[in-house]
């Protein structure tokens, strides 16, 4: 993996947004922007409602993948351009959730909404009509998705790289800042994890720092690259983000994803828990 | 949730002033509010903390510890930045002018 294989800039999209087999799409949690404007052509994926599965504390199953993609007119050679708000926060977990159902050709567009937008470019209303498809979904390729037991078992051996923010990271905060306070979980870390907030991956526009000073980023912080990495933040998306920094921009080679992140390890019983700055 | 919530002028049902710090404020370029800004919350090293996007009105609002922040607004109309000292449980406001 390498920048150009992951990541397209918003020059490449305004000039492919009509390329043959490409099928640029939306994800956020809250999709409202997407109805006041998108890039035109776009498709919108509702990351709460169409990526969790609405009962279970998961995603939807590999039949439930099939049937949305196909649902959206997404064929299995199509190249997915995914964007969205928040930093591309729910598109780099998109991405991700793509790679784990086998979808190799994904791209990122680089800055999302944000340089998009600041850039003046092109916004449209219309909502594209995509005939259905028959997708077809591989099984999780789960040596990107890291799971509780396996992050208790990482502490003290592989890189464990808690990217919020340092006020959630000690525990004074239990979510980011522009967020209300109300979940109900012990606040901390997990014991040796690293903190690098994801925004230091980021340039003030939404766009990813060069691939020189993410890894000079990483190695400041302390990450052992011999060893193996597993990213998290509160649910998963975030921690997506710089998921996409190290595996699919720097190449690293063992990186995954926790998507459980604090929400669950922090609701867990008996597992250790540090506070403060970790900076001991 | 973790998406932006909707900006308002308003606070959400459920804030708590005597135990919370909020801070409210409004993006403006030549006096009138811009709508659709994006704005960042930087700690006193410059770190970046939070991002929201301004409601149409321009009005935004965080949920800042007590400390010294500085909020910067980027927006079509150009950037702009504003210190603000934010102290106990209760209610901050603050302005940033884009130009």
């Amino acid at each position: 993996m390498s920048r150009q294989d992951a990541l397209v800039d918003a020059d490449w999209a305004e000039q492919n947004l009509d390329a043959p087999n490409t099928v640029f799409v939306e994800v956020d949690e809250d999709t409202t922007a997407y109805d006041g404007g998108h890039i035109p052509g776009a498709v919108k994926l509702d990351w709460r409602t169409e990526l969790q599965d609405p009962v279970r504390r998961d995603f939807v199953d590999k039949a439930g993948f099939e049937k949305l993609l196909s649902s959206k007119g997404i064929a299995n050679d199509d190249t997915v351009i995914l964007y969205g708000g928040n930093n591309n926060w729910f598109a780099a977990y998109a991405y991700w959730y793509f790679k784990l159902y086998g979808h190799q050709a994904v791209k990122l567009l680089d800055g999302g909404r944000k340089k998009w937008e600041l850039d003046g470019r092109k916004l449209d209303t219309e909502i594209p009509q995509r005939s259905q498809t028959s997708y077809t979904a591989q099984e999780q390729d789960t040596s990107i998705r890291a799971f509780r037991d396996e992050v208790v078992n990482a502490i003290g051996s592989k890189n464990l790289v808690d990217v919020r923010s340092p006020d959630e990271f000690s525990g004074k905060l239990l979510a980011p800042a522009h967020l209300p306070q109300e979940q109900a979980q012990r606040g901390g870390h997990i014991p040796s994890a690293l903190n690098v907030p994801w925004s230091k991956a980021a340039n003030e526009d939404g766009t990813f720092k060069s691939d020189d000073e993410l890894r000079k980023l990483y190695e400041a912080e302390g990450l052992d690259s011999s060893r193996p990495t597993i990213a998290y933040c509160r649910i998963g998306e975030r921690s997506s983000h710089s998921w996409f920094a190290l595996h699919e921009l720097l190449g690293e080679t063992d990186v995954k994803n926790y998507d459980g992140s604090w929400t669950e390890y922090g609701s867990l019983i008996g597992v250790p828990i540090e506070t403060g700055d970790g900076k001991a | 949730m973790c998406s932006a919530p909707e900006q308002t002028a308003e606070l959400p049902e459920g804030t708590d002033l005597s135990k919370e710090s909020v801070l409210v404020g409004k993006v403006t370029a030549d006096g009138s509010p811009v709508g659709g800004a994006y704005v960042r919350l930087l700690d006193r090293t410059g770190e970046f903390t939070a991002e929201v996007v301004a409601s149409a009105t321009g009005d935004y609002r965080f949920y800042a510890a007590p400390g010294t922040w500085t909020v910067r607004a980027l927006s079509r109309s150009g950037n702009g930045q504003t210190e603000v000292a934010v102290g106990g449980p209760g209610l901050f406001t603050n302005e940033v002018r884009v130009a």
